[in-house]
């Protein structure tokens, strides 16, 4: 019995040293984002951020470049989030409504209908930036299996080292200096862009073979619908005003029906950018893909409104304890807009 | 189903969990199943083939067996000698009849998936010279999982009962598992069946320290398969497609890059293989003894694949030599070229047609034959030479327990060998002349001083892993050169030395390992054959 006790004990000894150091390599070996591809630390700050939002923004770069979660509280006192990624795919964005649920519901989730071209797996690349930053749950799991492409592992997904191992040898010093813990570099899921670069082209759409949204795309669409009607959460369906890529008129029909049939609101921005007073010369980045922080501040100004307005979000700038957590992101918000000034 | 593959590692885990928790009684039936699913996992139709092996060597063998035994039985009921020579000739030639149709269909079947689109493209060529235009079309019959390996294992069983030397299996079940058991499907290596019956048939216990050093020998395999040869593999693979681009020192780089590659990748597939069998307490026969330390090209070959070289000795080279029409040329050809000569005439040609056997056995390709042929002839210069050998030895008789002198030979050899398989490389004959001869007329040490191989495309971090896989080769090398196995010396150890090795070799498999995204997950190279 003792020798089997003893046996039992420096096994289970081993594997806890062994998890120990694999979890430590692990944590080394994993990017941090902190010197590029900033939006890879995107979707994990939501985990320590104050979840206590009225509005959740899903969706690909056009909702995390576009609307300023700092305008919104700052001009109507409504607290929102937004959990986009690069080329967030339609199922991504359920998976991640369905995780965020997890911690809070919010009174509307507002998304970015671009996604509903990609009706099956697109990048590998892109899926580690939305899903990498996911904490542990049955939504990761369904987000992993619906993104995988074919050259994919589920396996490096749960260990993120067998994807990141090769990094060995491009280890540098903030991959130390951030080992525990990586600065928060999004506003609420926001990241800010202060540079100028003015539409020069305005791209046509080429022609396309098809023109309608797959089932897949439709199905999640669905999910979605269904998932906000059951948390009783307003969903509100948005083209931002991006340019491009090329927003068809025969998918704003697709999407202006499927609003109608589901009794959602469904707003294309692009109609709207004069009255929103978006000027492509000054208030875009990179030519039109995606606006700069002055494009979206009078972007988020405007939609404020309608949230207000429309969905009658109560104005939370009297509450202390949450004025307390905005004021600090307000700050550190203008200190960069400042400096990139 | 790759070694390297989860599917593997789970699958494997799978058996032998059963083969331990179910009764005793049913393990060799567990890894018969296991065989069997492993096998149908690569092609169900697959079976048939190996189905086909199994069943036609297991009559065969049992009818000879019954007729040895019918004339152990009856040879007491002649009394004249003349009476029992006759009996004894025709129970002789029944056997004969088994024993031959079983290995003509067998190794028929192995003629025909291996070598029937080699045969159809070879006299394409020839009609193709004659009518241009006119050709057969191949049949890409795709080559069945191990059809060289356990075909050869199982003539090597068929012959020794013909021959005698081995008593015929009863069990048709046990038979079968010999025939096909899983871990060394794959690449063998090419057991015997009075080696492997030793240890398959009988129960085994769970024996913590057998299983300890099993596991060891397996890391020790992944550890060289995926840190050095899959590392390796891309940029041998570059080096080799781009042969106007690379040339001279890179054809060099080549031979040396391609040697370190196909003795991890090899003996990595060993590791594993012998290290899995041990973990259901079977014992399979080593299949390489520091082939890298040997001073000729005679001992590199008895110490490199030695199931392969053992199989064509005992089974091609040494029946050749002494076979009726074998002796009958001996007798003419001493008579043609005197005593001396005219006695090692029919050896060189014994050797000469082991050889090529032996290429043709590597693959149905020229290469692979031009690559047995000069194998065969370098050791039959070297046989040559021998008389020069030993008159410099007794003129130095130091140099031949010199530290200096063994150096020399082991590099001497190393060069060689890594010339030869330059055929195995470039995969296509004249090629393979052109890029050695590239050597002495475009050595392009300019670029190659300039670049190195960091121009290939490939990541840094496959040469560091590759180096770091070499190093720690070398070490194991070094501590198990008493001939003691690593993972023998790592039993041995007390448990925090033990559990180290296992952490060193897990974690340096998954840190410098080559998988995952941007890696094809590479075959062996001995599956091919």
């Amino acid at each position: 019995m003792n020798v089997k006790f003893r046996v039992t004990v420096k096994i289970l000894a081993s594997l806890l040293v062994f998890v120990m150091l694999f979890l430590a390599l692990e944590q080394l070996l994993v990017p941090k984002y902190t010197d590029s591809v900033y939006e890879g630390q995107l979707i994990q700050e939501y985990y320590d951020s104050d979840q206590n939002n009225q509005v959740l923004f899903i969706g690909d770069c056009e909702v995390y470049e576009n609307f300023s979660p700092i305008t919104l509280w700052e001009e109507y006192g409504i607290t929102s989030y937004i959990r986009g990624g690069p080329q967030q795919l339609i199922w991504q964005s359920y998976y991640l409504l369905e995780d965020t649920l997890q911690y809070e519901t919010p009174d509307v989730v507002v998304f970015n209908v671009l996604s509903m071209k990609y009706d099956e797996p697109q990048s590998e690349a892109y899926n580690r930036l939305n899903i990498d930053g996911m904490e542990f749950s049955q939504s990761k799991i369904d987000a992993i299996n619906a993104s995988m492409t074919e050259e994919e592992s589920f396996s490096s997904y749960i260990f993120p080292i067998l994807r990141y191992h090769d990094r060995i040898t491009e280890l540098t010093w903030d991959d130390f200096i951030y080992y525990f813990d990586t600065p928060t570099i999004s506003y609420n899921g926001y990241l800010m862009q202060t540079d100028v670069k003015a539409v020069e082209v305005i791209p046509e759409g080429t022609a396309l073979a098809s023109y309608e949204f797959g089932e897949t795309s439709y199905m999640y669409l669905d999910m979605i619908t269904e998932l906000c009607t059951e948390n009783d959460i307003e969903l509100i369906l948005i083209k931002a005003p991006s340019i491009y890529p090329y927003w068809y008129e025969q998918w704003d029909e697709q999407m202006v029906e499927y609003a109608a049939e589901n009794e959602l609101l469904y707003i294309n921005f692009l109609d709207y950018v004069e009255e929103i007073g978006i000027d492509y010369q000054t208030d875009t980045y990179d030519s039109g893909l995606h606006l700069n922080v002055y494009g979206a501040e009078k972007m988020s100004d405007y939609f404020g409104e309608i949230l207000q307005s429309e969905y009658g979000l109560e104005n939370l700038s009297d509450d202390e304890e949450i004025s307390n957590y905005w004021e600090s992101l307000v700050e550190s918000y203008y200190q960069e807009r400042n400096e990139g000034t | 189903m790759l070694f390297t593959s989860w599917t593997f590692v789970i699958y494997a885990s799978v058996s032998v969990l059963l083969y331990y928790i179910l009764p005793k009684k049913l393990q060799p039936k567990i890894l018969l199943v296991s065989s069997i699913i492993f096998y149908a996992y690569a092609g169900v139709e697959y079976l048939l083939f190996l189905f086909a092996t199994i069943i036609t060597v297991f009559i065969a063998t049992n009818k000879i067996e019954d007729l040895k035994e019918t004339q152990k039985a009856n040879l007491s009921n002649f009394s004249d000698k003349a009476q029992k020579k006759e009996y004894k000739a025709k129970i002789h030639l029944k056997q004969k009849k088994w024993f031959l149709s079983c290995l003509i269909l067998n190794f028929g079947i192995l003629a025909v998936v291996k070598y029937t689109d080699f045969v159809i493209s070879n006299i394409n060529v020839v009609v193709n010279t004659v009518s241009e235009g006119s050709s057969l079309p191949l049949l890409n019959i795709i080559l069945p999982m191990g059809i060289s390996f356990y075909t050869f294992q199982s003539m090597s069983y068929l012959i020794d009962v013909f021959w005698g030397k081995q008593k015929a299996e009863r069990n048709f079940f046990n038979y079968a598992l010999f025939a096909s058991f899983f871990p060394q499907m794959i690449q063998g290596p090419i057991s015997r069946y009075s080696d492997l019956s030793k240890t398959m048939f009988s129960v085994h216990k769970f024996e913590q320290n057998n299983f300890y050093s099993a596991c060891v020998r397996v890391l020790y395999g992944y550890f060289k398969k995926m840190i050095i040869a899959d590392r390796l593999i891309p940029v041998i693979a570059l080096l080799v497609a781009n042969p106007d681009q690379y040339q001279g020192i890179y054809v060099i780089a080549v031979m040396f890059l391609y040697a370190i590659c196909l003795y991890a990748d090899f003996t990595g597939g060993i590791d594993i293989t012998i290290g899995v069998a041990k973990m259901f307490g079977i014992d399979l026969v080593e299949n390489f003894n520091k082939p890298f330390l040997s001073v000729s090209i005679a001992e590199y070959w008895r110490k490199w694949h030695i199931t392969m070289g053992t199989w064509f000795r005992d089974y091609i080279f040494y029946p050749l030599s002494v076979s009726k029409k074998m002796l009958k040329f001996t007798t003419k050809s001493r008579k043609v070229f005197g005593g001396n000569l005219g006695k090692r005439i029919p050896v060189y040609v014994s050797t000469m047609i082991l050889w090529f056997l032996t290429g043709l056995w590597h693959g149905a390709a020229w290469n692979f034959i031009v690559w047995g042929m000069v194998n065969g002839l370098v050791i039959l210069i070297s046989q040559e030479l021998s008389p020069l050998y030993a008159k410099f030895h007794k003129k130095f008789p130091k140099a031949k327990t010199s530290k200096s002198y063994f150096a020399f030979s082991v590099f001497r050899t190393f060069w060689l060998m890594n010339i030869i398989r330059v055929f195995d490389c470039y995969a296509n004959v004249p090629l393979t002349f052109k890029m050695f001869g590239s050597i002495f007329t475009n050595l392009s040490i300019n670029e190659f001083l300039t670049q190195g191989l960091a121009g290939l495309g490939v990541s840094s971090v496959s040469y560091i892993a590759a180096l770091y896989g070499t190093i720690f080769l070398l070490f194991v090398g070094y501590i198990t050169r008493k001939s003691e196995k690593f993972e023998d010396i790592a039993k041995r150890q007390n448990y925090i030395t033990k559990t180290a090795i296992v952490f060193f070799l897990v974690f340096s498999i998954i840190i410098f390992g080559a998988y995952g995204i941007g890696f094809d997950s590479s075959q062996f190279i001995y599956n091919q054959f």
